[in-house]
């Protein structure tokens, strides 16, 4: 296995693009990439996208070909794959493009991940990512995004001390992030009263709590860690690449508050880079509700069960405090193209790592990106390294 | 949700039928046609749960998809079935009145439509037994 390196990264802004097109989206994305990485298109030897679901967004499949074509790549008979894995589709394209270059198969790989939402109205999309969790035993019951979440909410908030305003806090922060970050879709702050004044959409759960609805596009390049220095100076090195997989239903999972696939993912990651907890300089975790952040703050290990919240309301995970989460403004404040979710945050935390984060840099040498499909089916993590 | 994709799970949906694995004792709903913990040496046979739970966890859901935006609020919740397996299903009561340990039983219920002039999609709801 070869070690691997990124050397370029590029995204879109993220937000209600009502001008731009699916394919566009990505060839705005792919472009910044590779201008960044400092190479052609020409000597890319695959792409792998991640898309949840192009098929009911914009009613096209086959989302391999067209990047391909439409990146100029089509006459280069470029190899190209979609990965899915509904929210979590771009860390897994993140994934396979790292397994094809450590295995040798490939040298000069994109990932990429893109998502065009709002094509649609918002009940279909509501409806689109209810499709996340399991259609026929939870779907059928009437089961939402925000609802599932929410139950994780109501277990949570019944068994460990988890104030409501402690939850709201998580929003505050990543707003107050994502102020600071060009590309996010809300750059306004908020306080803890805007989101306990929002209208509530599955108790607890109010909507400041969730993470929008979003158009954008996000695209990195990987090489062998060997040849990343004759195309940059910093190259981010990959230090631990980890995948797991739950049950499709919340309701069979062992612990409805715990992410078992974020548990065994981040031991994983932790095992293959060496490190330990005390090594991350930064997080980029899955908030796409306010308790999916205080879940994965804990069940990636960080501390224990039922102190995420109080840890949240004291600073301990904003930009300044100990351990900074979603430096980027997080799924809450940057924004939810699903599919590109997971090579945004590989692109922070490159950002990061190279000192070119502006309002919101942090000191960090190491990162780690965690990104959640579904409920919690299926989790990928990554620990990136200057 | 197509005609034949409902119309194929009438049994398991109206009457609560879920399976259980003879080699180990373990029961399922929603059904398995493969047990996680005998896998190929499991005996999957049907099974129909008495329909007697416990609430897990539960929300009241006020915003929804095009399906249910009729609906709302409604509350959604895990039940665990006496048996043992948990499944997803709304609690017929008024939003304030869920609780966690809440018991419930299964009652025959409509569930969503397909538009005006679809399908209509009955299936199992509960409602509180105490």
């Amino acid at each position: 296995m070869r070690d691997v390196a990124i050397i370029g990264v590029g995204c879109t802004e993220f937000g209600e693009h009502w001008g731009t097109s699916f394919r566009d989206l990505f060839v705005k994305a792919g472009t910044l990439a590779l201008e960044d990485a400092g190479v052609t298109g020409e000597n890319l030897d695959a792409l792998y996208v991640g898309n949840m679901s192009a098929g009911r967004f914009v009613e096209q499949e086959h989302i391999g070909a067209l990047i391909a074509d439409y990146a100029g790549l089509a006459t280069n008979h470029v190899a190209s794959t979609r990965v899915e894995a509904a929210c979590a589709s771009g860390g897994l394209a993140f994934r396979q493009a790292v397994i094809a270059v450590a295995s040798g198969m490939e040298d000069i790989v994109v990932a990429a991940g893109v998502e065009k939402m709002t094509d649609v109205g918002t009940g279909a999309s509501v409806d689109m990512l209810a499709s996340a969790a399991d259609r026929e035993w939870e779907g059928f019951a009437g089961a939402t995004f925000p609802g599932l979440y929410a139950m994780i909410a109501t277990d949570y908030m019944h068994r460990y001390p988890l104030t409501r305003e402690q939850l709201a806090e998580v929003a505050v922060k990543n707003h107050e992030n994502g102020a600071k970050n060009p590309i996010a879709q809300f750059r306004n702050r908020i306080t803890v009263d805007t989101v306990l004044n929002s209208s509530l959409v599955a108790d607890p759960l109010r909507l400041f709590d969730c993470s929008p609805i979003t158009d954008g596009a996000a695209a990195v390049v990987v090489v062998p860690l060997e040849r990343a220095r004759e195309f940059t100076d910093s190259p981010v090195k990959v230090l631990a690449s980890a995948q797991a997989s739950d049950t499709i239903a919340l309701h069979d999972r062992r612990d409805i508050s715990t992410l078992d696939a974020t548990v065994a993912a981040g031991r994983g990651a932790f095992s293959q880079a060496g490190l330990t907890h005390k090594d991350i300089d930064m997080l980029e975790v899955h908030d796409c509700f306010t308790i999916a952040e205080i879940c994965a703050i804990e069940d990636l290990g960080f501390c224990k069960k039922g102190e995420a919240g109080r840890l949240t309301a004291e600073g301990t995970t904003a930009l300044g405090g100990e351990i900074p989460v979603n430096t980027s403004g997080g799924l809450k404040a940057c924004g939810h193209p699903v599919g590109a979710t997971g090579i945004k945050q590989i692109y922070e935390i490159v950002s990061q790592l190279r000192g070119e984060a502006g309002a919101r840099q942090v000191d960090a040498e190491i990162g780690m990106a965690h990104n959640v499909g579904g409920t919690g089916a299926t989790v990928v993590v990554h620990i990136l390294g200057a | 949700m197509s005609v034949s994709r409902f119309w194929r799970k009438i049994p398991q949906r109206y009457n609560l039928v879920g399976t259980q694995c003879t080699t180990c004792g373990r029961y399922f709903f929603p059904p398995r046609s493969l047990c996680p913990d005998c896998r190929r040496s499991g005996k999957i046979v049907d099974h129909k749960f008495n329909g007697e739970g416990t609430v897990v966890t539960y929300t009241v859901v006020r915003s929804a998809s095009d399906q249910f935006e009729n609906t709302t609020p409604y509350v959604l919740a895990v039940v665990q079935l006496d048996e043992g397996p948990r499944l997803t299903t709304q609690i017929a009561c008024p939003p304030g009145e869920a609780k966690i340990g809440m018991r419930v039983k299964s009652v025959f219920r409509r569930v969503a439509a397909d538009g005006e002039s679809g399908t209509i999609h009955y299936g199992t709801k509960f409602v509180p037994s105490e």
